[in-house]
């Protein structure tokens, strides 16, 4: 966790605070992981794409001639010979929410050196995700079972199926990727190489915990990503 | 920080008085600097041949890798500008260009020299060189990233030059890539070319992210002692602000390049409309061509100022040395910078003005647009305030830092006029377009990247350039392009289209004929002028001589590394601590007209030197 208290000063709080941690020379984010800088840039650029995919869609949306499709009926899951919309999606949300509460304790644990909690909450967090990615891949195929297609679908605007499979599999390309890291920070971790700060394997830089934090960014990124795509998608 | 603190630095508290050497100032204290908040860079340094050149981690190998790619597509782009003017100039004398041929020397010329040339050398090149050197780093923060950055690049552009390659050629769709043409039969490379020109451009954008992302944190959080930002060069700020826009405006060009991808591949319709073909109607429909237009161009507009802003910081820092003066108005430049970096984001439908948008749009963009004026004009002003009365060293880089103030100020005074909608109709699509653009992002840029190139190779390669050849080189160059782009403006006004392959008897071309041919002469001479260059830079590394350490007397950190060209390491054993701006020229008192960075306050005690 960044530490407050530099040599030289303290850090002072507010608006004033922040002017003057700009105007001092060589960090502007004092005490701030360089890594964990890069991460909060990235998810900043990474923002924006996803926003332009959010805004492409609702033009899409709006411009397109034929009627959109009605989300609660298309994404209803049949739960003991009922309908129930959103039920599926629902429990996606959940699970993936879930994850990122296991990635904050995973996080905690780290910085404690508590290397085994770490690790199972880790593995907790990878699981988490591999569960929603399961959960997309059920209803990709139910969807395409369907009939639905990136270029058509039988319950309306074409566009439909296109915005459809493309944000959330672009969505769902980003959880992915999430799961492969932690499942490599799950063995990196109970290997302790963030203890006695064994060098990475491509980048030969030491290992620390901050790591764990830095991909828990990444991790609760996605989620709040996935927020957006839900409403946007399956309540609008 | 607490005032406790402001007592101890000392400087802080006298910030904006400026003291003079009487002596008495003079304590122990006035030289103290906060102590390191980051730990010793933990360097890898590399093992092997390969390591050390191939998959290289120091920023200045990448630097000169990425300077070196982006030139080789820049010459690609030269060549295909050559054949375009063959053909506008003399039609039908190279019977080997057909129309579709042109179209896509057209398109590749476009999209090779704005994103694969110009923001690659400045940003992956000068980027990667400078950064560490001038904020006092040892290297970027994450090397191994900036290494997978410029060799995604050198995949995007190993892509891009394959589509010269595939069946069908290379896309032919203009280089803003329009739909629904683009990927329609009947626009040559509507197959594998458009497929592989997108791809090149996803990898491109996820390749500079790498690097992007270690040029801010590098610049945000690894400066050395003394180092605020504030104190920076104005060349870090200029690179600093373009990576923040490339950040935020690529994501735009990915999600594009993603959904017309999409469009070619699966044949979904984000940007397809219903499309009737020799009265069949296409699988296509519902879609909007023109969101295109809008991710394209929030892409597009800030690219401008991702090749400019580097351009604007270089050129000022060359100025102040050259003319041995402090750059006039350093804050105004520096807000100068942001300002326009933070217009950029809201002016982008001015490239749309024919579109068909609605006139009250066409009104806010036409207004933010010409906004963005106010801070330009303003660095204009401060550039020739910073010569005027300077002690001006007319070698070749003041001539190109000269050439691109002249050139700079011709286009973007034809900006004026583009962007005003009323103006910009009947303008559209002409030659004006195609001169304004080429000045003010074209020629104006490349004269910074040739004053940059002769201003930092002692540093680079440890050995001085020829002054005479370049001064050769210099004047081909700038009067040559001015006999370019001058009379497009001319042809322009009377309404030359552009993009056409020829045209033929058009009554436009009476007077126009003469005018083409004339331009296309100075076009081969002032490409093949860059030779000089090039013999320049292969003489001087075989007969010329040895570059003194700091050979223009300059103040910034690049010029005091442990060795000169620097080593993985870039300082030696101890990093510099900086305590003054780079602009101390001409200093009243001082025994030399210079004081570098590292200068400390008591050592200049007998100077009036207004304290930074």
């Amino acid at each position: 966790m960044s530490d407050p208290k530099i040599e030289g000063f303290e850090l002072e709080k507010g608006f004033r605070g922040m002017a003057k941690d700009t105007g001092s020379d060589q960090t502007m984010f004092k005490g701030v992981h360089w890594g964990k800088a890069m991460m909060w840039i990235f998810l900043l650029s990474d923002t924006f794409v996803f926003s332009c995919f959010l805004i492409a869609y609702m033009k899409g949306r709006a411009s397109t001639p034929v009627e959109w499709p009605n989300p609660s009926e298309v994404f209803a899951l049949d739960a003991f010979g009922v309908p129930v919309p959103l039920l599926l999606i629902a429990l996606m949300t959940f699970v993936l929410i879930t994850s990122s509460g296991t990635m904050a304790l995973a996080v905690k644990y780290g910085y404690e050196r508590n290397r085994k909690m770490c690790g199972y909450l880790i593995l907790a967090t990878a699981l988490g995700g591999l569960t929603f990615v399961g959960m997309q891949a059920y209803e990709w195929s139910k969807l395409i079972h369907e009939g639905v297609r990136p270029w058509e679908n039988p319950f309306g605007a074409a566009q439909f199926g296109s915005f459809f499979f493309m944000i959330t599999g672009f969505h769902g390309t980003h959880v992915s990727i999430g799961v492969i890291f932690l499942f490599i920070y799950c063995y990196k971790v109970f290997a302790g190489h963030y203890d006695e700060g064994k060098r990475g394997w491509f980048t030969k830089m030491r290992g620390d915990y901050v790591e764990v934090e830095i991909l828990g960014l990444y991790w609760h990124f996605v989620d709040l990503v996935w927020v957006f795509i839900f409403a946007f998608f399956y309540l609008w | 920080m607490s005032d406790e603190y402001e007592n101890k630095s000392g400087y802080q508290a006298q910030s904006s008085e400026t003291m003079t050497g009487t002596g008495s100032g003079v304590s122990p204290d006035m030289d103290y600097v906060r102590p390191a908040e980051n730990p010793e860079q933990d360097l890898y340094h590399a093992h092997s041949f390969i390591e050390k050149w191939v998959f290289c981690q120091d920023a200045k190998v990448i630097g000169v890798q990425y300077f070196l790619t982006a030139v080789f597509t820049g010459v690609v782009g030269l060549i295909l500008s050559w054949l375009m003017r063959l053909q506008l100039g003399f039609p039908g004398l190279a019977g080997f260009i057909t129309a579709e041929h042109y179209y896509q020397f057209v398109t590749m010329h476009g999209m090779i020299m704005v994103v694969y040339f110009l923001t690659a050398l400045f940003l992956g090149g000068f980027g990667n060189y400078l950064i560490p050197l001038m904020v006092g780093a040892r290297d970027m923060v994450f090397p191994y990233v900036n290494m997978l950055s410029f060799w995604m690049f050198f995949v995007a552009v190993a892509v891009l030059m394959a589509s010269f390659f595939v069946p069908g050629g290379p896309t032919g769709a203009g280089w803003t890539l329009y739909p629904p043409q683009t990927i329609l039969e009947g626009t040559p490379g509507h197959g594998w070319g458009i497929l592989l020109m997108l791809i090149s451009l996803s990898l491109f954008v996820i390749g500079f992210t790498m690097g992007g992302l270690n040029y801010m944190i590098t610049i945000l959080q690894a400066r050395t002692r003394g180092m605020t930002l504030m104190r920076m060069p104005l060349t870090v700020w200029g690179i600093f602000t373009a990576t923040v826009l490339a950040m935020l405006a690529f994501p735009a060009l990915l999600v594009s390049s993603i959904m017309m991808t999409l469009d070619k591949l699966l044949g979904t319709s984000f940007f397809m409309p219903t499309i009737l073909k020799a009265g069949e109607v296409l699988e296509y429909g519902g879609g909007s061509p023109i969101l295109f237009q809008h991710l394209f161009w929030f892409f597009g507009h800030p690219e401008v100022y991702i090749v400019a802003l580097p351009a604007f910081g270089i050129v000022s820092d060359l100025i102040s040395v050259h003319a041995r003066k402090n750059i006039f108005g350093y804050r105004m430049m520096v807000w100068a910078i942001v300002g326009i970096g933070a217009l950029s984001f809201f002016v982008w439908a001015h490239h749309m003005y024919v579109s068909g948008m609605n006139p009250w749009f066409g009104f806010f963009f036409a207004s933010t647009t010409l906004i963005i004026a106010v801070p330009t004009a303003m660095k204009v002003y401060n550039w020739i305030l910073t010569l005027w009365r300077g002690n001006i060293r007319i070698n070749t880089v003041m001539l190109w830092c000269l050439g691109f103030i002249v050139t700079f100020v011709n286009g973007g005074i034809t900006g004026i006029f583009l962007g005003n909608v009323s103006v910009d109709v009947p303008l559209s699509d002409t030659y004006f377009v195609v001169a304004h653009f080429h000045m003010v992002m074209g020629i104006a840029p490349l004269m910074v990247i040739m004053g940059a190139i002769y201003h930092w190779f002692p540093l680079v390669a440890g050995k001085m350039l020829d002054e005479k050849l370049g001064k050769w080189h210099f004047w081909t160059t700038f009067l040559g392009a001015y006999s370019i782009y001058f009379p497009m403006h001319y042809l322009g006004f009377i309404g030359v289209p552009r993009r056409y392959y020829e045209m033929y008897d058009s009554p436009y071309m009476t007077s126009g004929v003469g005018l083409n041919e004339f331009i296309s002469t100075a076009a081969f001479i002032v490409g093949a002028a860059q030779l000089i260059l090039v013999f320049n830079i292969v003489k001087t590394m075989k007969t010329g001589k040895k570059a003194e350490k700091n050979p223009w007397k300059a103040n910034s950190l690049e010029w005091y590394t442990s060795t000169v060209p620097p080593e993985h390491g870039n300082f030696g054993e101890r990093l510099p601590v900086v305590h003054r701006w780079p602009y101390d020229y001409n200093v009243p008192g001082a025994e030399e007209d210079y004081l570098p960075q590292t200068a400390a306050p008591s050592e200049v005690a007998h100077t009036e030197v207004e304290k930074t």
